[in-house]
Formats: structure tokens, C-alpha cells, sequence
């Protein structure tokens, strides 16, 4: 039984820090910032819910306090549950309605900030032209 | 195995890092950011663990909120300027 | 009124949940803070069927374990792409039809879109959903379909 605890426990942590590892890597790999949020959404979702469902267990099995850390545990995992597809949405409609063309395999699209209809836009600062600054 | 987690989460956000340093536009540095506080919150929990002191889970609790607004409110700026701007251009204050 | 003597009960758990304390002094404490809140809450009209959507609960015992799995399934689909040495990406906005009555329907309709690594949720007008897809090919078919279906039951709709 002991046993059985400590091994699921590190499996839903190994397999927790596994996604989360790779949505880091896709982070830095993915070409442009709307693919790049499908990465974020794996490390929002089952990177940080697998490692809190491992200290779930843990503490299940462990005894102790009960009351106080499982809840305090899946108060965190309902937040951020709840609040991360938000956030990412929020990001992307601010991402298009700034601009930002999204990368296709067609090319139309290479993730960099377009300048908006009307606005003073010189060449060498594409994309590191931070939006917001003349509205 | 806590360490282990721990090791794993801070690896994870340097890579969060470097794309919040290499941009190249504001929302993948938001996206980044957001991204870098979630592990946050998850680390602060896993530390916990490792310390054996739960307590911390409060911390964790904190900080996944403050996040949340924080991202809000960034891209609230990034997108009007103003924080107290209304929240459709031409729009009624809400 | 039903509504805020949920949104009562579900302070009042937490209060006692988070504070650990069972002295009389902090249960009072308690008593009095989530009634004010509560007070302060229904004042200014914000307790309804939006904020408090305690007529899905029973409902949502079914969809939230079938959303859970769906992440899970769409999560290892991303992770095989991103650690394929070749990216097969054809990443596009596509466009869906949400079937939800009411705007919370839709809410949840658009989250559960969002939730699920692969396919965000770019915009809603109407009964218009505007998704970003990592790889195209693979989400017009049956699944997002499926995920509309059970949030419009979710939401009240007779299962066909």
C-alpha cells in the first residue's frame, strides 16, 4: 500500500514535470505567439494539474491535517483552471486586435506586429514596436 | 521527489524566461510572464511539500490571484494605454 | 434568494475551511463577514444565474471528468508535435457554430475550447466562434462537435 502511494505519487509528478517540460520547450520552439499559446495552455492544464494531483495523493495517504491542505490544494487547481483558458483569451484577442498577423503554413503571416492603420511605422522596428504607446 | 518536481518547474521557467526575453512582441512577453507565474504558483506549493510546510499553500493561493489580474491588467494597458480606459474603444465605462 | 443563501454557505465552508479555527470567537468573526459580503453582494445585484450557476451543478458532475480527459487527450497531442523533430504544424482560425442558448452556455462552450491545449478561442460574436487552431485538420471533425453537444446538455438542453 505504502508503496503503491509513493509510486503513484511519482508518477503524476514525473508525468507533470514531463508536460510541463515540454510545453517550455514548445515556448521556445513554436514560431509565433498563437501557437506558442497552446504550449502555455499545456503547462497551465495538465503540467500544473498532474504535480498538484501528486501532492494530492500525497498528502491523502500521508494523514496529517486532512481538512486544510487538500482543500487548500484544489482551490489552487479550480483557480487555475478557471483563470487560464481567460487569460489566454484575453492574450489573443489583444494579439489580433494589435496586429499581430498569425503564422500559416502559407507565409501570409510571420507572428510579427503589423502597424495599424494610420500609425508612424519605420522598418528596422518590427515587432519590437510595443503596442499601446500611441493610442 | 519534491526536489526533483522543483528542479523540473525551475528549468521549465527558465525556458518561460528566455521567450520573455527574446519577444519578439509584447504579447508573447505577456504570455510568457503568465506562464512564469503559474509555475510560481506550482513551485511555491511544491516547496511547501519539500519543506514540510503546507502553509505555504496560502501563498500559492495569493499569488495565483494576483497573477491573473496582474496578466489582465497588462493587456489592459497594452491595449488601450490607460487602465481606466473604457473596456470597448467608443464604449461605455463598465 | 436561493442563490445567495448558496453563495452564504459556500463563504461560510471556505471561512472554516481556510482558518482552521473552531473557537466561537472566529466563528462569529465568520458569521458576520460572509453575511455582509452576502449583503453586499445581492445590493449590487451581482448574485444571478451568471454569477452563481448552481442549476448546472448536477450536470457538471457529468461534463467536468469528460472535459478533464479531453485535455488530457489534446495535451499529448500537442506534446507529440512539439517533440517531433519536425513540426507538422498548419496552424489556422477556423470558424464554429455554438448551439447554446444562453451566454453562459457559450462561456463555458468558448472555455472548454480554450481549456483544451490545441485550439484557442480567438473571439465570440454571437453564436460565432472564432477558434485558433494548431493544426487544422485535426479538430473540424466529430470532437468539437461532441464538446458542443455536451455543453449545450450541460446547459439544460434534452440529450438526443
Amino acid at each position: 500500500m505504502e508503496m503503491a502511494v509513493t509510486a503513484l505519487t511519482w508518477v503524476l509528478l514525473m508525468a507533470g514535470a514531463f508536460f510541463l517540460l515540454t510545453g517550455a520547450l514548445g515556448m521556445v520552439r513554436l514560431p509565433d505567439v498563437f501557437t506558442r499559446m497552446h504550449a502555455a495552455g499545456m503547462t497551465d492544464t495538465m503540467g500544473a494539474g498532474l504535480i498538484l494531483a501528486g501532492l494530492l495523493v500525497h498528502t491523502l495517504a500521508g494523514g496529517g491535517d486532512l481538512a486544510a491542505v487538500p482543500v487548500r490544494l484544489l482551490l489552487i487547481l479550480g483557480f487555475l483552471w478557471f483563470t487560464s483558458p481567460i487569460a489566454t483569451h484575453a492574450t489573443a484577442k489583444a494579439a489580433l486586435s494589435g496586429g499581430v498577423r498569425p503564422f500559416t503554413l502559407a507565409g501570409e503571416g510571420s507572428g510579427a506586429r503589423e502597424p495599424a492603420p494610420g500609425e508612424a511605422f519605420s522598418a528596422g522596428q518590427s515587432g519590437e514596436r510595443e503596442g499601446g504607446a500611441t493610442s | 521527489m519534491f526536489a526533483v518536481t522543483a528542479a523540473a518547474l525551475l528549468v521549465a521557467m527558465v525556458l518561460a524566461m528566455c521567450r520573455a526575453l527574446l519577444g519578439p512582441t509584447a504579447y508573447d512577453r505577456v504570455l510568457a510572464l503568465n506562464n512564469i507565474g503559474t509555475k510560481t504558483v506550482v513551485l511555491i506549493a511544491v516547496l511547501g511539500f519539500l519543506n514540510g510546510r503546507p502553509d505555504f499553500l496560502d501563498l500559492a493561493i495569493a499569488y495565483a490571484l494576483i497573477n491573473f489580474i496582474g496578466t489582465i491588467a497588462v493587456l489592459k494597458y497594452i491595449e488601450y494605454g490607460d487602465l481606466g480606459a473604457p473596456s470597448r474603444p467608443g464604449g461605455e465605462a463598465d | 434568494m436561493n442563490r445567495a443563501l448558496w453563495l452564504w454557505g459556500i463563504l461560510f465552508a471556505l471561512w472554516l475551511l481556510l482558518s482552521g479555527h473552531f473557537e466561537t470567537l472566529f466563528i462569529v468573526f465568520g458569521l458576520v463577514t460572509c453575511t455582509v459580503a452576502v449583503w453586499v453582494s445581492v445590493r449590487m445585484g451581482v448574485v444571478d444565474r451568471e454569477s452563481m450557476p448552481v442549476h448546472l451543478l448536477g450536470r457538471a458532475v457529468a461534463y467536468v471528468p469528460w472535459l478533464v480527459w479531453e485535455v488530457f487527450k489534446s495535451n499529448v497531442r500537442v506534446a507529440r508535435i512539439i517533440l517531433s523533430p519536425r513540426m507538422r504544424l498548419d496552424p489556422s482560425i477556423v470558424h464554429f457554430r455554438a448551439s447554446q442558448a444562453t451566454d453562459l452556455g457559450r462561456f463555458i462552450y468558448a472555455n472548454s475550447i480554450t481549456l483544451t491545449p490545441g485550439t484557442v478561442t480567438t473571439g465570440v460574436t454571437g453564436d460565432d466562434m472564432e477558434v485558433h487552431a494548431i493544426v487544422q485538420s485535426e479538430i473540424d471533425g466529430s470532437e468539437e462537435n461532441d464538446m458542443n453537444r455536451r455543453v449545450a446538455v450541460l446547459e439544460g438542453k434534452d440529450p438526443k
